[in-house]
């Protein structure tokens, strides 16, 4: 394998596992509403933004990351709670409007009460550059890595073996089966508004040292990590992670190999024909009718 | 309620006494928010300072400076209707603003129908090529930063240039006329890669880059947090040849967010960055010194050239007006463009009938970053 391809292989890799967490914090609340939550790269941002100003404010990084989460997940609850709680009898497209609404509304406020310059965080553990076969890859790149694999690893065990996890899954698969067991549809979407809120802010903090934060990253993050979530099967988990990985290696093969100009575009074409020829995503199951 | 009338009618009066004379109307339409909020906003604080500043030394002419400003939130078509209020309901002597390129162009039929003075504080040559007989400019071009960084490549040797571009319209702008002049400043480009807004990682364009067989400089044409994440990751990949930024990303938080690994990269700038460290010899020295300590004691925010900007269009339209004796808008044009010697924080401006800028390339400083700071390449 030449040094070359070895490069372009982590800046994807790289890339594709910042997608793979925006896109799923998208199937958590997804699948608990079937709402795709457009205020998702909001998330990512409200991370990094309160990350770097409890740092300029002196804590200490460990302490301040988990200040910035424990922020998110209070903005997500209260995004459920005021925003989609109140209109939880309208249609799913309703709601999808409302989450559009609350991300500008986040987008706003963040301008006002940080500020609209561009911030970074220090790296985690230094910035020098590992050599591996030729090629070179940054230190916090495999935190980045890491800490993706840990969460993914702690949302299976969420999923799989608590019963509130189960509670959501179940909701998942048909809400009033679920009612009907005494689950409570209204805490399952609390629980999955918080826990995708503190996914996205995880991503923020962890890419915050690389490609810096500033109140408007949200939005294109957002948008691929959406376009990585549809990839993968909307609402699969693994699916998200398998989606986010082929999003980000196809861009950095496709900036690397042929032309960098149309980086996006790749990316969006091969989004339009999993659209038309996989409508259920790599990992996605037929969806059965509901008769 | 009714006292509060009374109140309001009495301050009225007792303006009107005050100010005999008819106030200068000076309209101004700027990005304040927004994604050009970082030139709207020093911009419009700048001239609130001046206006402010020049009305407590008496005004201009004996008469009181008056702003109109609004905010055009980096939207043409905003821009466009703001424009045609100035002109048509507050009646403005003359036009500074425009904080983007696009905000400019759709003002610029306005103000040639209504036969207005503007100055634009937007960056693109296509504001003043070809010259619009009521238009004119402060801030220096993209095409002046290429060419002053070409000659810059040539001076240490390098002919054979490698671009990497952003996606926004100041980093295709440059990386267009950086394009058209490259071959009459000496200087092949060998690889044109290219980075989207708000991407994350630039290292395969740059391994890319690499790879190129004989490139000798790099330079990065790029505005907001991209060109410090193409400082990153070129170090990262430990690429050698000398790397220059375009003057887009001349400020300190440019050499912030890329650390150590901004170390040694040129990039040409406006005096106003290294104000204190020019020689006391400098022409310029007094202007920008000047205004940096003004603007920072009162904002206690750091200077920015865009806030220069401004200054200069304020500063070019209050001496035209002094010269033209008064606010006829054809003799006030008139004056503007016989403009000669006026040094700002942009630099030397002479204009004329060709060349509604004035500015030349010694107006752009090549600096280079050393040890977290600016330092003047001689």
């Amino acid at each position: 394998m030449s040094a070359e391809l070895v490069q372009f292989l982590l800046a994807g890799i790289t890339l594709g596992a910042i997608y793979a967490l925006v896109a799923l914090g998208f199937a958590i609340i997804y699948n608990a509403s079937h709402v795709i939550n457009f205020a998702q790269g909001e998330f990512v941002m409200i991370g990094g933004m309160a990350a770097t100003a409890f740092v300029d404010s002196g804590l200490p990084l460990p302490l301040a990351a988990a200040a910035a989460v424990a922020a998110a997940t209070l903005v997500g609850l209260a995004l459920e709670k005021l925003a989609v709680e109140p209109a939880r009898n309208a249609s799913v497209v309703t709601l999808i409007i409302i989450t559009i609404g609350a991300s500008i509304l986040l987008r706003g406020l963040a301008s006002l009460v940080w500020d609209k310059k561009i911030h970074s965080l220090p790296a985690f553990t230094g910035d020098k550059p590992i050599a591996i076969g030729g090629a070179t890859l940054l230190p916090q790149t495999l935190w980045v890595l890491g800490a993706t694999v840990v969460a993914v690893a702690a949302l299976w065990w969420f999923f799989n073996r608590t019963l509130t996890g189960k509670a959501i899954l179940a909701v998942s698969h048909n809400h009033l089966a679920a009612r009907l067991m005494g689950i409570s549809v209204r805490r399952v979407l609390m629980v999955s508004f918080g826990l995708s809120a503190a996914l996205g802010a995880l991503a923020g903090i962890l890419i915050a040292p690389i490609s810096f934060t500033s109140w408007d990253i949200g939005v294109m993050l957002g948008l691929k990590g959406f376009a990585a979530a549809i990839l993968g099967g909307l609402g699969s988990g693994p699916g998200a992670i398998a989606g986010g990985l082929a999003l980000g290696l196809i861009e950095a093969l496709g900036a690397g190999y042929l032309s960098s100009a149309y980086k996006d575009v790749f990316a969006f074409v091969i989004i339009l024909g999993a659209l038309v020829f996989l409508p259920n995503g790599l990992a996605g199951r037929r969806a059965a009718e509901r008769v | 309620m009714f006292f509060r009338t009374l109140l309001a009618m009495g301050t009225l009066a007792l303006a009107s006494l005050v100010q005999a004379q008819e106030p200068i109307r000076i309209g101004a339409f700027l990005s304040v928010t927004g994604p050009a909020a970082f030139l709207g906003d020093p911009e419009q604080k700048t001239l609130e300072l001046y206006v402010e500043k020049i009305n407590a030394a008496g005004g201009v002419l004996g008469r009181k400076l008056q702003l109109y400003s609004y905010d055009s939130a980096g939207d043409a078509e905003k821009a466009r209707a703001y424009v045609k209020r100035l002109i048509e309901q507050d009646k403005v002597d003359v036009l500074v603003g425009g904080s983007t390129t696009g905000e400019t162009m759709a003002a610029v039929p306005l103000v040639e129908a209504a036969q207005v003075p503007f100055i634009s504080l937007a960056g693109a040559v296509v504001i003043i090529e070809p010259v619009k007989k009521w238009v004119f400019k402060t801030p220096h071009t993209d095409r002046m930063a290429c060419e002053k960084i070409f000659d810059d490549m040539r001076a240490r040797g390098a002919t054979k240039v490698a671009l990497i571009s952003g996606a926004g319209g100041f980093d295709r702008s440059m990386r267009a006329e950086c394009l058209k002049v490259a071959s009459a400043h000496g200087v092949q480009i060998v690889a044109d890669e290219s980075y989207g807004a708000g991407d994350t990682d630039m290292t395969a364009q740059l391994t890319k880059i690499k790879n190129t067989p004989g490139v000798q400089a790099v330079l990065n044409c790029g505005f907001g947090q991209g060109p410090a994440i193409v400082t990153k990751n070129y170090r990262q990949l430990g690429i050698q040849a000398p790397f220059y930024q375009s003057h887009g990303v001349a400020s300190k938080q440019y050499v912030k967010l890329s650390g150590d690994a901004a170390e040694g990269v040129r990039l040409p700038a406006a005096a106003l960055l290294i104000a204190e460290t020019l020689p006391a010899s400098d022409k310029q020295k007094k202007v920008v010194v000047d205004y940096k300590r003004e603007y920072e004691s009162r904002f206690k925010s750091e200077v920015s050239t865009f806030g220069g900007h401004a200054y200069d269009g304020l500063m070019l339209a209050v001496d035209a007006i002094k010269r033209a004796g008064g606010t006829d808008r054809a003799k006030m044009r008139d004056a503007l463009e016989s403009t000669k010697g006026y040094m700002g924080t942009a630099g030397v401006v002479n204009m004329s009938a060709k060349d509604h800028m004035g500015l030349d390339l010694s107006a752009f400083r090549m600096l280079e970053v050393k040890k977290g700071d600016w330092a003047l390449v001689q």
